[in-house]
């Protein structure tokens, strides 16, 4: 039988407030173990929270991103279980009133560009747990409460995904919002981002969801991916073999590439949320709400899809442009210096991303403006400069943010035009290869291609290459 | 007339005066504290003679420099064991926190700190604060210094017993549903639960968060109003704080409180009032009618429902507070525990009391899925209707007068087999944690075998003035109170 898979998911992101949810604790990722926590956020007897505005506004943030309704009126509850890193025995959390809800991601999957809209049911404010680590030198745990009151919002999505890759497309798209956003870091790494999977499947052309398997522990994209397939293929195997699937939590086990039961729905805990004492009613006034509207920046899938059309790029190259935001801002802002886009593209996705790599830099730390970038773009369309001159132009430029023209005179860079200089040094080149001339003669006509790249050779990279051929061609045709 | 047995209005004028030195009433108050100790098990932690003379110093030293000091500076002020004070054992009279020291200030400690008070020790309690005679406590029975053979009421017993018999001057307690003002009924002193979110809740171990008030007691009501003045006032620390004006409430004093409307609910006073408790409570309302207030007949009709709702919400809310104590990184940690539950189960079970663990039990449960809207959102339900008849029948009267206690002190051991006797002796002041007003317990005389009744007078929110006004004329008229109690 032929079965269609459902996937919900629920991620969970860190955000980068400076201080934590309820106490006036640095947020950083790391430090000295329980080096960043205090009363509070050890959940010290007598310690009370009092809430961060920043995380309130930072979800409603992506609330807006993501098309929410975003509840000005809304409270946070308290979720019990016990555990030990977990200080209060409670989480701080959002139970029936999120602050934003029933919104939707259009996810990109496709090289097209087609989109699929993805339902968002909630996403809600709470506080990260701390981190155990199992010291086998102290025959026990340890635990580290850094990351205790660590804000996070919790992103659900509907059962709208039917595979792994719409699964990832999702995940992408998300990424990239909370990233224009500037509220995560989104290091997969360091937890910053972290995400549970809900799996059904039924019979194709059924509409009845199946039973639902949560998976926990689901720490990357690609995992994600290997967890959803596992699961989906699992689920067809128990019902091939005619037994029963249970709902149940099963936990993701990436190195084995395989999960197994963490507790069935029976075992469910029973979080015995109320309304939380400590904390007064959230309000966020109706003005509030559209001034954190109106500071949205343009979110990444619509400049993706609006630099495809609008500059003609590719769905590849579009793409990394808006990666980051800085990277599209700059991008835009060449194109207006009067630079041809697909150019532009090509040198910022290119050597300029090459480069940033090698230095470990963003753009922002370099000296590189939109405006040397689009002289020299232009500077190659007139064909002032060679492409291979370009290299050493933006490599200068990036590092000192003199202009290409500058550095074009300074180190005589400027594009050899002059026929008959051109000529002397294709001659030169001609008469040193006798035997390369002996092969175009016996119809090998690709030397071609490499007599000009002697040329450019000779002349230092400044011999016009378009030039440079047709001289060429001129001195082996009579020879033919 | 020892040092001890002064009122701290007065001390506050001696030392000003420089007649007394801190140093002198500081000696005083330890060698009371010596005293009583044995007799009626008044602090689970009592500082040292050397420390309370070391503070003592420090204040003369400060005075002696003219520096500006506070009028509760050098007044040996007792702290009840559920407010956290770095350095010192916070135990809650729980086995659970035996050993737990407080590495932070509460906000009101530190706002005594600066007031330079003489912190004399950590007073004894029902285990966290569950409990209307301070005998739930692990560590010891608090007996009442009026009569040493009953109760001195609670939760706040240590701290009632402690200014009622001089072991301190002034002390804080707290108050979640008549934790102040019962045993300050019972012995015999003054008592204010303030408005919920006038004093911070910073630092004090939560019982029921949505309840939970510090207060002060005094032996006369100048020295609550010194106290009170003290620890009133929005604190960041504390989202459930609110931000109000709050005036020097002993500028109250001697001011009339003709054709004040005091509303007498006939509910409070029907079946079960104590015979010698109402013929108290009507000599008061007859002393406080010929100042010139008019007693005005009203009805509380959904009061009778408040100790339901209150047991419900404040169980709901313990059983989440409490769940914190689990044996990992303070407090009381079981031996010999062969995994993670296990030791949350021993712990637990081990460091909890009987009435503690009731009282989790039952929040749990009424917290549970499939039981919390019968339970809980009911008894939130209630307590918005409990709160809205409330503001209607202020609209009728400035204050309400009720008693405190249905009846005078239990004998120790009274109700040990009977908990829900124990519940209603707080039946007259949970509907005010309820409803989230403000309230004073004021003496109005003894009945039998010493034993003393308090009435008390409720307020809308905020409405402190309105209970000094009245309580002081009361005082005035009534001639003072018991005093310190003779050992």
């Amino acid at each position: 039988m032929e079965y269609t898979a459902t996937i919900g998911l629920e991620v969970h992101a860190e955000l980068n407030t400076k201080t934590k949810i309820y106490c006036g604790c640095r947020n950083v990722f790391g430090g000295e173990v329980n080096s960043h926590c205090c009363p509070i956020c050890m959940g010290l007897p007598g310690s009370l929270p009092t809430l961060n505005e920043k995380v309130v506004e930072y979800c409603i943030r992506m609330g807006h991103a993501l098309n929410c309704k975003i509840n000005r009126i809304t409270k946070q509850d308290r979720k019990h279980y016990f555990y030990p890193d977990l200080p209060k025995a409670y989480q701080i959390s959002q139970f029936d009133i999120p602050l934003c809800e029933n919104g939707y991601i259009d996810a990109i999957i496709d090289d097209k560009g087609s989109t699929k809209r993805i339902g968002v049911t909630r996403i809600h404010i709470e506080e990260d747990a701390g981190k155990l680590i199992h010291d086998d030198a102290f025959r026990g745990s340890l635990i580290d409460f850094n990351r205790c009151g660590v804000p996070l919002i919790e992103i659900v999505s509907e059962p709208d995904m039917h595979s792994s890759d719409e699964a990832k497309a999702y995940l992408e798209t998300l990424k990239q919002i909370l990233l224009y956003l500037g509220i995560s870091d989104c290091k997969m790494q360091e937890g910053s981002l972290r995400c549970d999977v809900n799996v059904s499947i039924s019979p194709k052309g059924s509409d009845k969801l199946g039973t639902r398997v949560e998976m926990k522990n689901v720490n990357s994209f690609s995992a994600a991916v290997r967890a959803i397939d596992y699961e989906i293929a699992r689920q067809k195997k128990v019902l091939e073999e005619g037994k029963q699937l249970h709902q149940e939590t099963r936990k993701w086990d990436d190195a084995n590439g395989c999960n197994i039961l963490l507790r069935s729905k029976e075992d469910a805990d029973d979080y015995r949320f109320f309304p939380e004492p400590d904390l007064i009613t959230i309000v966020v006034p109706e003005e509030k709400v559209k001034a954190i509207k109106d500071s949205l920046p343009e979110l990444p899938q619509k400049r993706t899809l609006r630099f495809m059309q609008d500059f003609s790029l590719p769905m590849f190259d579009a793409n990394l442009l808006t990666e980051n935001r800085d990277r599209g801002d700059f991008f835009e802002e060449t194109c207006k210096n009067g630079a041809n886009p697909k150019s532009a593209a090509n040198w910022l996705n290119g050597d300029v991303a090459r480069l940033l790599g090698e230095w470990n830099k963003e753009l922002s730390n370099t000296s590189l403006t939109p405006e040397n970038l689009a002289q020299m773009v232009k500077l190659i369309d007139k064909k002032v400069i060679s492409n291979t001159a370009g290299k050493q132009v933006i490599e200068e430029t990036m590092k000192t943010g003199k202009a290409p023209r500058q550095i074009i005179n300074e180190k005589g860079l400027a594009q050899l035009s002059d026929e008959s200089a051109l000529s002397d040094i294709a001659e030169k080149v001609l008469s040193a290869n006798p035997q390369v001339i002996e092969q175009y003669k016996n119809g090998k006509t690709n030397v071609v291609g490499f007599l000009v790249g002697q040329c450019m050779r000779e002349s230092k990279g400044k011999g016009n290459p378009e030039i440079l051929k047709n001289i060429i061609l001129s001195k082996l045709s009579p020879l033919s | 007339m020892e040092l001890f047995e002064k009122t701290a209005q007065e001390l506050s004028l001696l030392m000003e005066k420089k007649e007394i030195k801190a140093e002198e009433l500081a000696l005083s108050v330890s060698k009371r504290m010596e005293q009583t100790k044995d007799i009626i098990n008044d602090y689970i932690t009592a500082n040292s003679e050397e420390e309370l003379l070391l503070q003592a110093r420090l204040v003369d030293e400060k005075r002696e420099r003219g520096e500006k000091l506070s009028p509760l500076s050098g007044i040996p002020v007792g702290i009840k064991d559920n407010i956290c004070q770095k350095g010192t054992v916070t135990s809650c009279a729980s086995k659970m926190l035996e050993n737990f020291v407080s590495p932070y200030d509460a906000t009101v400690i530190s706002k005594l700190r600066e007031n330079d008070v003489i912190f004399t020790g950590k007073l004894n309690m029902d285990e966290f604060a569950m409990g209307s005679t301070c005998e739930t406590s692990y560590f010891k029975k608090t007996k009442n210094p009026r009569n040493l053979e009953y109760c001195p009421g609670g939760s706040s017993g240590g701290s009632a017993a402690s200014v009622a018999a001089g072991s301190s001057v002034v002390a804080l307690g707290s108050d979640t549903g008549g934790s102040i003002r019962c045993p300050a009924a019972w012995t015999g002193i003054v008592g204010l639960k303030p408005t919920y979110g006038a004093v911070s809740r910073y630092g004090v171990v939560a019982f029921a968060s949505s309840l939970d008030q510090i207060g002060p007691f005094g032996r006369c009501v100048d020295d609550v109003a010194l106290l009170y003045n003290a620890i009133a006032g929005k604190d960041k620390m504390d989202a459930t704080s609110i931000n109000f004006n709050h005036p020097d409430y002993r500028s109250f004093k001697g001011q009339s409180i003709k054709g004040m409307k005091i509303g007498v609910p006939y509910e409070f006073f029907g079946e079960g009032l104590d015979e010698g408790v109402r013929s108290r409570i009507e000599d008061a309302k007859k002393l406080l009618t010929s100042l010139g207030a008019c007693p005005v007949p009203i009805s509380l009709p959904s009061c009778s429902y408040a100790l339901s709702a209150y047991y419900i919400i404040s169980s709901a809310e313990a059983s989440s507070n409490l769940s914190r104590f689990d044996g990992i990184r303070y407090g009381h940690r079981a031996e010999n525990t062969k995994d993670l539950t296990d030791l949350y189960v021993k712990s637990r079970s081990e460091g909890f009391g009987d009435e503690v663990k009731r009282r989790i039990m039952l929040g749990t449960f009424v917290l549970s899925a499939g039981f919390s809207d019968e339970y809980y959102s009911s008894a939130k339900k209630l307590q918005a209707v409990i709160k809205n008849e409330f503001k209607e029948v202020f609209n009728s009267c400035d204050l309400i007068l009720t008693p405190t206690s249905p009846f005078t002190a239990f004998k120790l051991g009274q109700n040990s087999k009977d908990p829900v006797a124990n519940y209603l002796a707080d039946v007259c002041t949970v509907p005010v944690n309820i409803a989230g007003l403000p309230a004073i317990s004021i003496p109005c005389g003894t009945v039998e075998n010493n034993l003393p009744v308090g009435f008390q007078l409720i307020a809308p929110s905020f409405g402190e003035d309105r209970l000094f006004k009245s309580a002081y004329a009361y005082e005035n008229a009534f001639g003072g109170f018991l005093g310190t109690a003779k050992l």
